[in-house]
């Protein structure tokens, strides 16, 4: 299948993301050269081209391989998830194996590689092959000594398969001053791909990037891919375009007071909600709740946990009334519980992108955030994360993060990661101390596109739920806790006393009795 | 001389039912460089294996798909098939001290 773009046809890879980055894949009827060092996923992802090519557009392909053989190759696929025998038993796929012994060879005279040439031929119309691969044929220079000779026949190869018109893909091992160990990068020069795999803090991420693409705009950046079960994922670091819908349906947060706040409506459908604060103050519980009332309504949610354990989350939320467990066994929760260094942030953002993609939810909670970027460099976190809500609005899901954030920062209205600029509402949840005592607090930072009160609020946690409390404004500045239902008793009282006309003085010191017992549970 | 022949597999002087030496080129038409290669082979085989080898000529160009078999890339290539192991010459073999060496024969002189 080919997709027309401007003045110049391509063909799509198939590969999730890569044809995003070349806007519509790789050049038709021209050849990409691939190259990276060993291990960096080129044969992986020249046999997923040929594959997905085989199987969605319909186009034959043809493996030339000069190093592996085809019975290694197809098992080193099926980790992918390719049926290559299928493939090749249905006349779709032809593997072709090439092998040079330069022990076996002598060399006397003149001579062409004529032979190769009508071996590929002969290997593209047996299958009518739109697409070949030829990987990595770099090891003809170790077998061949002629070089000379090598290079004219590789420069006429090229040209030869221009003229046949198939898409093709040339590995190569990656040189030490240039792309490639032998200079591929002369002879193919329309496209040019580079992969690569860096260790950083013992965390492994491979990149992709698309170094030249002669008549057509790409992306330019480096760009993660994973090699994941299903093939590989190349996760485009930041989408090239913000086109998302905006939806103006409402959501409940699940927080009748935290609805109040938010224009009386909760969040837009398919926005993003951070809950930042420091440890204990319930970030966790208000994603829990959101989540719940989620499953209430009957739409699916997604659970991301990086602290807890599902048993754990069920044991700890059922203390203030959420009962996780019921939701997991109607199916309309899924919780996903693993350690944030169990892989790299990457890793992990593929992983969620599978599981909403598999599940199809309307709600995803990530619990927290911050766990997830504690082995990452923040350079790399910010557009990881930017590229996740881009890809999670776009899916129209509502998102709550929570976001561990020190006290120093809680003061400063900071969210570590610095995601909130990308975030469409944010909560701050605050320890607050007074007359020895914790309290939590709540603050609405922000709420984009919608009318949101401005006041603090007093947050609490009962095994009823979560309820929220207005906060009294005294003489000495905002009262909570037992400070505040002492005042609130006192204003009834005081109300009480008014209506019976007895002076209020008398009743203070009675009222306040009273409240205090009630507050120090 | 038979040897012009364009004939895929033509096999010519099977002398002896099992000869000792069988070697097989590979050709693609009829380009000088083949042409010369026979040459050179024929001249070379009589001179050092008289009446003790096989040549059988595969052009690529009417069987494409023998080039696989014996892992043919270039063009001429002579394959020694036996005596074991099999060995390789590729070019028009105008070295005969280098066809020698590659083949594994004992010059006669």
């Amino acid at each position: 299948m080919v997709k027309k773009t401007g003045s110049i046809s391509k063909a799509l890879t198939g590969i999730q993301g890569l044809d995003e980055i070349t806007a519509g894949g790789l050049p038709e009827g021209r050849a990409t050269l691939v190259c990276g060092a060993a291990g960096c996923g080129k044969t992986m992802l020249a046999m997923e081209f040929l594959v997905r090519g085989a199987s969605q557009y319909g186009d034959a392909g043809v493996f030339m391989m000069f190093e592996e053989r085809p019975a290694e190759i197809i098992a080193n696929v099926r980790g992918l998830g390719f049926d290559v025998d299928k493939l090749v038993a249905q006349k779709k796929i032809k593997l072709e194996y090439v092998r040079v012994e330069r022990s076996e060879i002598e060399e006397t005279g003149e001579y062409d590689l004529e032979g190769l040439f009508i071996r590929l031929g002969h290997a593209i119309d047996s299958v009518r092959a739109k697409r070949v691969v030829l990987d990595t044929i770099e090891a003809l220079f170790a077998g061949l000594p002629n070089h000379g000779i090598l290079r004219a026949e590789l420069r006429r190869l090229f040209q030869w398969l221009k003229d046949r018109n198939v898409t093709a893909i040339i590995t190569g091992e990656r040189g030490e001053n240039s792309l490639t160990r032998y200079g591929l990068e002369e002879y193919v020069a329309d496209c040019v791909i580079t992969l690569d795999n860096r260790v950083h803090d013992q965390i492994s991420t491979r990149r992709l990037r698309v170094v030249k693409y002669r008549g057509s705009t790409h992306g330019t950046n480096e760009y993660p891919f994973l090699i994941g079960n299903t093939g590989i994922s190349v996760l485009p670091v930041t989408s090239l375009t913000l086109d998302h819908q905006a939806s103006r349906e409402r959501v409940s947060t699940g927080i009748q007071g935290l609805d109040e706040m938010l224009g009386g409506k909760g969040v837009f459908r398919g926005s993003s909600v951070l809950v930042s604060g420091t440890a204990g103050t319930g970030k966790s519980s208000i994603a829990a709740r959101f989540v719940e009332a989620a499953c209430a309504r009957g739409e699916r949610c997604l659970l991301f946990a990086y602290e807890e354990s599902p048993a754990q989350l069920t044991r700890n939320m059922q203390s203030i009334g959420i009962d996780v467990e019921r939701w997991i066994k109607r199916k309309l929760l899924q919780v996903h519980s693993s350690r944030p260094t169990l892989c790299g942030l990457e890793q992990h953002l593929v992983i969620m992108h599978d599981a909403v993609r598999a599940f199809a939810p309307s709600v995803v909670a990530i619990d927290p955030i911050s766990n997830l970027t504690l082995n990452n460099d923040p350079v790399d976190v910010r557009p990881a994360l930017m590229r996740l809500i881009d890809f999670l609005k776009r899916k129209q899901v509502t998102t709550i993060f929570t976001s561990l954030v020190t006290t120093d920062a809680a003061s400063r209205e900071d969210s570590e990661v610095g995601v909130s600029s990308l975030m469409d509402t944010w909560l701050l949840v605050r320890n607050v101390e007074s007359n020895g005592e914790r309290n939590r607090m709540l603050f609405l930072l922000k709420s984009r596109g919608m009318a949101h009160s401005n006041r603090v609020r007093e947050f609490l946690l009962t095994d009823q739920g979560i309820t929220l409390a207005d906060v009294f404004l005294g003489r000495d500045g905002i009262l909570t806790g037992s400070a505040r239902v002492q005042q609130q008793a006192h204003d009834r009282a005081l109300d009480g006393l008014r209506r019976a006309g007895v002076d209020a003085t008398a009743g203070r010191a009675a009222a306040a009795k009273g409240a205090r017992k009630r507050a120090t549970r | 001389m038979s040897t012009s022949s364009a004939h895929s597999r033509k096999k010519i002087r099977a002398v002896p039912p099992k000869p000792e030496w069988q070697l097989r080129l590979y050709v693609a038409g009829q380009t000088s460089k083949s042409v010369t290669a026979l040459a050179n082979l024929e001249r070379i085989c009589e001179t050092h294996l008289s009446g003790r080898y096989v040549i059988e000529i595969i052009d690529l160009l009417v069987n494409p798909q023998l080039a696989a078999g014996d892992q043919i890339l270039a063009v001429p290539t002579l394959v020694r098939k036996l005596p074991q192991p099999i060995k390789k010459i590729i070019g028009d073999l105008s070295n005969e001290a280098r066809v020698l060496v590659g083949l594994d024969v004992q010059p006669l002189k």
